[in-house]
Order: C-alpha cells, then sequence, then structure tokens
C-alpha cells in the first residue's frame, strides 16, 4: 500500500486553485452517463448527493434514518466558523488556517487545512442563499460569536441548532434533487459491504432495513460520509444509530485507516446518571463564554454549591490558563475536568462532574441577555436533571464527542481503494488530534459542496471503467457474504442482550482508552477486547429473523464491528508513543500535566491496512511536513 | 401524573400497541416495567422493558427513536393519547420518568394517520412528509453562485421568526394529534420559514401551491382551528405559522 496525499506543489495559497486548474473535467452531457453512490445524509453526504446532481451526475443517495433529514449533524449546536472577518477582529484565512492547525496539536495535513478555510467563506453565502436563518444583527447583517478557543468573533449560528439548520438547507437541496429525479433517495438502508471490481470501488451492498433484503447498486464511484465512530464508547453523544460499520467494511476491503486514537471528548456534557443510560447529552460549549467553570477547593466537600462561599471555590481554568480561562480547547477543558474529579473535588452524587456556573453572567449582563443566549440550553438541561440553571450551577462532566480520526484520504478526499471517497468526519483529514468548535459543521459542508464535485470528476474523467451490472459475480459473492454473516449472527442463541455487550465495551474503552490513557492500560484493554470479541460470536442473543424490521439484528452487526474496532483504536493508540490533543497518554506528560509531543518521531499520520481476521494490521507512515506553521507547544496559559 | 422527583424507582403497567406489519391487525398488549428509575427517559424505560423480553425469548417492541435529545425528529408516540407524552415542548425521548407516579398505567400507541402507514408497533412510515419538502420545501441555489452572506441584509425580526418556524423537526405529532390528520402546522412552518427571507420570495408564490396540492394529494386532512398541533408540538411551533400558509396561499391564488 502506498500513500500519496497527491497534495498539489506551490505555495500554500495557490495549491487549490492550482489544483482545480489541473483536474480533468468533464463535459455537461456526460455526466449523465455516471452513476455516483452516497453514503450518509449528513452535512457532507447531503451537501455532496445534491451537488453533485446538480452537475448532472447520477446520484444513488443512502441513509439509516427514515429521513434523510435526521441524520446526526443535527444535533451540532453552537456554529459554523468561517474566516470573513465580518467582526473586524484581525480574522483571515491564514489566522483560521493557522488556528485550526494549532488546534490539531499539528497533526493535520497543511494543505487540506488550508483549503478548508479557503472555502469556509463560500461556505456561509451558500447557506444564506438556501435560507439558513442565521443569527443578524439589528442592521441585519449576520452576528458572529467567539466559540470554543478561538481569539476571533468568527462563528455564525442559528440559535442552539446550527447543525440542524445547516443540514435542513442540505436537506432541501437534496429534496430539490430528488424531485428533479436526479437522486434517487434509499432512505431505511444500512450499507453493509463495499464491492470491488478490479481494484476500484464499484458499489455497496445494502440491507433494506424495513423487509430485511438484501440490495446490491453498482456505481462508477462510491462517496462514503457515514460519520464517526464515537458510539465505540457505548455512551456518547452520538445519536444511537450513528456507527462505524460502513467505514470499517471498507477498511475490511482495503481501505487505510487512519489515526483511529484520535476521539474527542466533550468536556461540556450532562455527567451519567445510571447503568440504562442510553446517551450522554452535549450542552454547547458556547456556553463556556458566560459560565464559569469551579469545584470545591477542598476534596470531599460535599456541600451544595450555594452554600460553598467564593473564598473555598477553585475556578481552576481560570488560574491555570489566565489568557484562554474558560475557553481552553476541548481537549484541555476535559482534561482537566477528570483531573479535579480523580483528585475528589467532583460534584454530585456521584462525585463525577464539575459546576459551570452563571450567577456572575447573570449578575452582570441580566437574566433577559443569558436567556437570549442560551434560553434553550437551560431548558434542556433542565428537563433532563429536573435542575434550574438560573438557580443553581449546571453540573457538567465530559463525554465522547467528535473522531478526529477516520478513512485515509488523499487531497482529492479519496481513500486507498480507488474510486471510494470519504467525507466529513468519517475521513481524517482536517482535524488532526483535536478538532476545534465549530469545524465540523465547516468541514462536512467543505467536503460535500465544494470539494468532492470537483475531485471526483477528476477521477471519473481520468479512469477508465469497465461496464459493469449487479448480476455480475462480484456482486452476488459480496451479498451472499453479507447474508452469511446475518444468519451466522441469528444463529448463536446465546444469553446475553446486545446492549450488554456494548456496555461493557463502552466501559473498557472508556476506562483505558479514553480521556487519558497509560501503555499498561491499553495492553490490558486490548487482552480484554479479544476476550469480548470471543464471547459475542459465542453468547450473543439476537432475536427474530433477517427477514423483517429488526432493530436488534441492525444493533447486533454495528456492536460486532466496534468490538473489532475498539481492538484497532487501542492498536493506534499504543503505537503513537506521544501525547498529542485528543490522544493523552500519562506516560507523555509535562510536569504541568500537558500533552508531551514528540515531533521528531510522531509528526505522521498512522494509516492502518487490514491484514485479515485474527491479524495484526500494518501500520503505514504519511509524514507531515510543516512548511508554513512553525510547531510550538500549545499552551493557552 | 404528578412530579414526584423525590421518588427514586416507580413501576408501571404499559400497554403497548403490538402490529407485525402494517396490513395486519395489532392491538395493545399489556406488560409490566418495574423498578423504573425516575431519571430515566421513556425511551431508556423501553430499553429496560426491551431487554427484559429479549432475554425471555420474546419479541422486543419496535419504536424509532435516535439522537435522544430532542431535535432528529426520529422518535415519538402517543403516551396516554397523547403525542409525545404529557409534558409541553417535549419530544418523547426528553420525556423523564421523573414526570409519572408509581402503579401508572400508560398506554402507547403509534402515530395515527391515514398518510403515516404503521412500519412495526410504534414505528411508523413518515415518508408523505419528506415528499411534501420535495414539492417545493427549498430554494433553488445550486452550490456555487450565492453572492457574499451580507449582500442582503435583512431585519433581526424576520430572521428570528423565520428561525422560529425553521425550528420544526419533522416528527409528526402535529399531524397525530389533529382530529383530521392535517399536515398543516408542518407545511405552514415550512412556508413560513422560506416566506419570511428575501432568498425565498422569488419562488414562494410556486412553494406554496406546490406543496398545499402535494400534502392534499398525500391524504392529509385540512385545518379547522383545533389548535391541538400547537398544543404537542415539542418545538412548540405557533399556529401563527398557518395563519401566514393561508394567507401566502391566497395570495398565490391571485396572481
Amino acid at each position: 500500500m502506498q500513500l500519496d496525499s497527491k497534495v498539489p506543489d506551490g505555495p500554500l495559497s495557490e495549491k487549490w486553485d492550482q489544483h482545480l486548474f489541473d483536474l480533468k473535467l468533464i463535459n455537461p452531457a456526460n455526466k449523465r452517463k455516471f452513476e455516483i453512490v452516497v453514503v450518509g445524509t449528513g452535512l457532507a453526504g447531503g451537501a455532496a448527493s445534491a451537488t453533485l446532481a446538480e452537475l448532472g451526475y447520477n446520484v444513488k443517495t443512502f441513509c439509516i434514518q427514515d429521513s434523510p433529514r435526521r441524520a446526526h449533524s443535527i444535533a451540532a449546536q453552537g456554529g459554523i466558523n468561517a474566516a470573513k472577518n465580518y467582526s473586524n477582529d484581525g480574522d483571515s484565512i491564514r489566522r483560521l488556517f493557522y488556528d485550526t492547525i494549532k488546534g490539531g496539536d499539528y497533526r493535520a495535513r497543511e494543505a487540506n487545512v488550508y483549503r478548508l478555510a479557503q472555502i469556509s467563506n463560500n461556505i456561509i453565502d451558500q447557506c444564506v442563499a438556501q435560507g439558513v436563518p442565521f443569527a443578524r444583527e439589528y442592521g441585519g447583517l449576520l452576528a458572529n460569536r467567539s466559540f470554543g478557543g478561538a481569539q476571533v468573533s468568527r462563528t455564525f449560528y442559528a440559535r442552539g441548532q446550527t447543525g440542524q439548520q445547516l443540514l435542513l438547507g442540505a436537506y432541501s437541496a437534496l429534496s430539490r434533487q430528488i424531485a428533479a429525479g436526479k437522486v434517487k433517495m434509499f432512505t431505511r438502508r444500512d450499507m453493509l459491504d463495499l464491492i470491488i471490481v478490479n481494484g476500484k470501488a464499484r458499489g455497496i451492498v445494502t440491507r433494506n432495513l424495513v423487509n430485511g433484503n438484501i440490495e446490491s447498486h453498482a456505481a462508477d464511484a462510491v462517496v462514503l460520509a457515514t460519520g464517526g465512530y464515537g458510539n465505540v464508547f457505548y455512551l456518547s453523544t452520538n445519536a444511537m444509530a450513528s456507527n462505524v460499520t460502513a467505514a470499517y467494511s471498507a477498511y475490511r476491503k482495503g481501505a487505510a485507516f487512519a489515526n483511529p486514537c484520535y476521539t474527542q471528548i466533550h468536556p461540556t456534557c450532562v455527567p451519567v446518571h445510571g447503568t440504562y443510560q442510553s446517551k450522554l447529552t452535549l450542552m454547547s460549549e458556547s456556553l463556556r463564554n458566560d459560565g464559569r467553570v469551579w469545584v470545591p477547593k477542598d476534596s470531599g466537600d460535599k456541600r451544595p454549591p450555594g452554600q460553598i462561599p467564593e473564598s473555598e471555590r477553585d475556578y481552576y481554568l481560570e488560574n491555570k490558563y489566565p489568557s484562554f480561562g474558560n475557553l481552553v480547547p476541548r481537549d484541555v477543558a476535559s482534561r482537566n475536568a477528570k483531573l479535579q474529579c480523580d483528585m475528589g473535588k467532583g460534584a454530585g452524587e456521584t462525585g463525577l462532574a464539575v459546576y459551570l456556573d452563571f450567577e456572575d453572567a447573570i449578575k452582570r449582563d441580566g437574566r433577559d441577555v443569558i436567556a437570549k443566549k442560551y434560553g434553550n440550553l437551560f431548558q434542556m438541561y433542565e428537563k433532563i436533571t429536573a435542575d434550574n440553571p438560573y438557580e443553581a450551577p449546571m453540573m457538567i462532566y465530559p463525554a465522547m464527542h467528535y473522531a478526529m480520526g477516520g478513512l485515509w484520504v488523499d487531497y482529492n478526499l479519496m481513500s486507498t481503494i480507488p474510486g471510494l471517497f470519504v467525507l466529513g468526519e468519517a475521513n481524517f483529514s482536517d482535524h488532526g488530534a483535536n478538532r476545534l468548535g465549530a469545524s465540523a459543521l465547516m468541514q462536512g459542508l467543505a467536503d460535500g459542496y465544494f470539494i468532492i464535485p470537483y475531485t471526483i470528476g477528476g477521477y471519473l474523467a481520468g479512469t477508465e471503467l469497465e461496464k459493469i451490472d449487479v448480476d455480475d459475480s462480484a456482486f452476488k459473492e459480496t451479498a451472499d457474504t453479507v447474508r452469511s454473516q446475518i444468519k451466522k449472527m441469528l444463529s448463536i442463541s446465546g444469553r446475553r442482550t446486545v446492549d450488554d455487550f456494548h456496555r461493557e465495551l463502552g466501559k473498557i474503552m472508556w476506562e483505558y482508552c479514553g480521556m487519558s490513557r497509560t501503555d499498561e492500560g491499553l495492553a490490558k484493554a486490548k487482552d480484554l477486547i479479544v476476550e469480548l470479541k470471543g464471547e459475542f460470536r459465542e453468547n450473543a442473543l439476537v432475536p427474530g429473523s433477517g427477514a423483517e424490521f429488526n432493530q436488534n439484528l441492525e444493533k447486533a452487526k454495528r456492536v460486532a464491528d466496534f468490538i473489532e474496532f475498539g481492538e484497532l483504536m487501542i492498536i493506534d493508540a499504543l503505537a503513537r508513543k506521544e501525547s498529542c490533543g485528543g490522544h493523552f497518554n500519562a506516560d507523555y506528560q509535562t510536569e504541568e500535566n500537558e500533552a508531551r509531543r514528540d515531533d521528531e518521531n510522531y509528526s505522521h499520520v498512522s494509516a492502518w491496512e487490514y491484514a485479515g481476521e485474527g491479524k495484526e494490521p500494518v501500520f503505514h507512515k504519511e509524514s507531515l511536513a510543516f512548511e508554513n506553521v512553525e510547531l510550538t507547544q500549545r499552551s493557552y496559559k | 401524573m404528578s412530579e414526584s422527583k423525590d421518588k427514586k424507582a416507580i413501576n408501571l403497567t404499559l400497554k403497548v400497541w403490538r402490529q407485525i406489519g402494517p396490513d395486519v391487525k395489532g392491538s395493545l398488549e399489556t406488560y409490566h416495567a418495574g423498578d423504573i428509575s425516575t431519571d430515566m427517559s421513556f425511551l431508556e424505560m423501553l430499553d429496560v422493558v426491551n431487554e427484559g423480553l429479549i432475554i425471555e425469548g420474546k419479541e422486543p417492541i419496535a419504536f424509532d427513536h435516535d439522537c435522544r435529545e430532542g431535535i432528529c425528529g426520529m422518535c415519538g408516540a402517543m403516551v396516554n393519547g397523547r403525542a409525545h407524552g404529557p409534558e409541553k415542548g417535549t419530544t418523547l425521548c426528553q420525556l423523564h420518568m421523573r414526570h409519572f407516579s408509581d402503579n401508572d398505567t400508560i398506554v402507547i400507541e403509534p402515530w395515527k394517520s391515514r398518510a403515516f402507514k404503521i412500519i412495526k408497533d410504534l414505528a411508523v412510515d413518515r415518508s408523505a412528509l419528506d415528499l411534501i419538502i420535495q414539492a417545493g420545501g427549498y430554494i433553488s441555489a445550486n452550490a456555487g453562485g450565492a453572492p457574499d452572506g451580507n449582500a442582503i441584509p435583512f431585519p433581526q425580526e424576520s430572521a428570528e421568526k423565520a428561525m422560529d418556524a425553521a425550528a420544526c423537526i419533522g416528527c409528526g405529532a402535529c399531524v397525530a394529534s389533529c382530529p383530521n390528520a392535517s399536515a398543516m402546522l408542518f407545511v405552514g412552518a415550512k412556508v413560513s420559514h422560506f416566506a419570511l427571507l428575501p432568498q425565498g420570495r422569488p419562488e414562494a408564490v410556486k412553494r406554496v401551491l406546490a406543496m398545499v396540492k402535494k400534502m392534499d394529494e398525500c391524504g392529509f386532512g385540512n385545518c379547522t382551528n383545533e389548535t391541538e398541533c400547537e398544543a404537542e408540538c415539542p418545538k412548540e411551533i405557533s399556529i401563527t405559522n398557518i395563519a401566514r400558509l393561508n394567507r401566502e396561499y391566497l395570495k398565490a391564488g391571485f396572481l
């Protein structure tokens, strides 16, 4: 396997323009001769489907949910970054690029990140044209706020529902193309395998979740926009159906998986309350703009927060990081919350929570101003916890949120399998080892609206694609394999539910491969996962049949893949003998408990190649060259 | 339905609509849900019941759900006759068991409407709502040609009103709670969202006519001002949007 990033030559700021000019074009009349499969209808997949169809390609689009409008991008709250400099506070494409590279702890590809910053401005324009109701100032111009560790106000938002509004924009564009007959929409479908013909991605196998039919779809290129793998932790802020199965099936078919150990633990989530909890709810980190994070100074202080006087509170982020304070990036905020709780200073019944306090903000700005900014979030918090954040501080704790790792892609967003493109959270490309707030929406839409429409044309124009049909043997064989896997899973007839396996997997991953890792813990976790994998194959209990609406069968396939994927994450984490961004290994830290990078030995992307069942994956390295930024120790003090 | 925040665990009797497919007769079946923590969400309570059923070798209850934070619009059921249950402005996934009391009986049924066919148990087919959007719930703006985002300033108030309407999650509670199974709140919200923005005006006439036509074709009923939709909408979308829909529709008819 050769990793060729295909980054164009030339100065950073001219690479994308030059590349656009160099890409081969397909004339409009010929575009309709190509079939493209897009899997996933979040920001990346929805935007890609709509835009490819607008250009004239025939698109087949697939989603798990009953409607493309429900993809998990919808849950993003805070906002979307762009380098518009509307706030006149010194922002620029170069600054957004620099912040993103630095925020990612210097583990992302410069050229990709620069392109992302360039495109960010087009995204805002496109969304406004589609009718996305961004927040506006009294004068009618777009409003901006500062968000998640940025020192400029570059975040555009639609109340606390920015992801929803951007997704509905992409969904409406997609709906228009469905009506025009350019996109054929397949809802309630799980992609279970990828079809390879003569070394190229040429289609997918899906399961119709309503009647259980196994279906094959041929294409000239396949686009995966299937999101992240956060649910490997069982409890995460991801939706229940979010899974790694589509990406993992591509990995099994030869697509390299890059940096799986880079996971983002979001600092502001509602804490865990019980065993049967099914998910963790994110409270937008915009709350950190006005909320102050604190714990009692003394460990074991169990008084209600109102009874703890000012002098006995430790505003640990403000004290430790005076220049960024409560706005330090997510990884730093999360790790410090864990540190405080590990010292016994945690709040609430479980001791696994810190306070996020709005008392001072309400005193300063008044309740109305705070309600206007965060009203819906406060309401959501009260619904879940029955506590009122206007009266008492919120309790928050970090939770798994976003996967920076993903399938390896080159500058064209193509994986190591020709014809297989990967967009959005499903790829690894832009966030390095840590993603900054309000950058996920930006990346998903950049990939979907403004990158894939061009780069896929370059591939199709320059590639010999033989005629194929779903009756060809490659399709039949893959579909048969999928059928037999399902049959096998249903025949285990064990005694333990799939959810129970998932919970155990989550515990192992959170304990040993979560916010703080060690070499010893990771090695232990690897053994535990292998054991769990064995038990799943003998003791899983999957009710019902394959030929019906069977939600437990869907789950079983996803959990089986998560278990295998968990092992890959651990292997990757073990191989990276440094700390960077979301990958914090306590064996590699500075005296002040900050991540200690090892740029000499680990300034690279780790890409893993599947080597077969039960075999260690093969390691490949893409070295990262930094020609435009100077590598520094990230400091937010 | 009283608050029982002080109570930590409750026992419930569930009467759940079971139906194995769209064309098969369904019925209410009774289940016991014991030792339910009041901190659980309604769907977590169903998860617990389902795990018990699976272990007993019985068929678990099928229900749609995804984000579990009240924004994707995937979940929904009639709980004691009310869409998404008794709490105002709440989706089923955000309804917590602390709003129920020990020994309550809870009746759980799917959305019922001619336009929403039952797939299985509580899961229904809401694709008719997608068809309405496909008929005209968009602004025709291909990627690539957009002017600067600040090129057309417009009043904050319009943007806020548009956002109020755009907050619809497409769950179908409005249809399920309406005696006429009308989708007017859903359509009104989308028509309003675009009608209130300058970018939406060029296609306003075509949009409202096409969406209303499709709504009728899909078998949704008409609005007779029952206002049940507004009362049950988990996003508290106002029926002002239906009035705006009617105005836009009338205006379009005169053009």
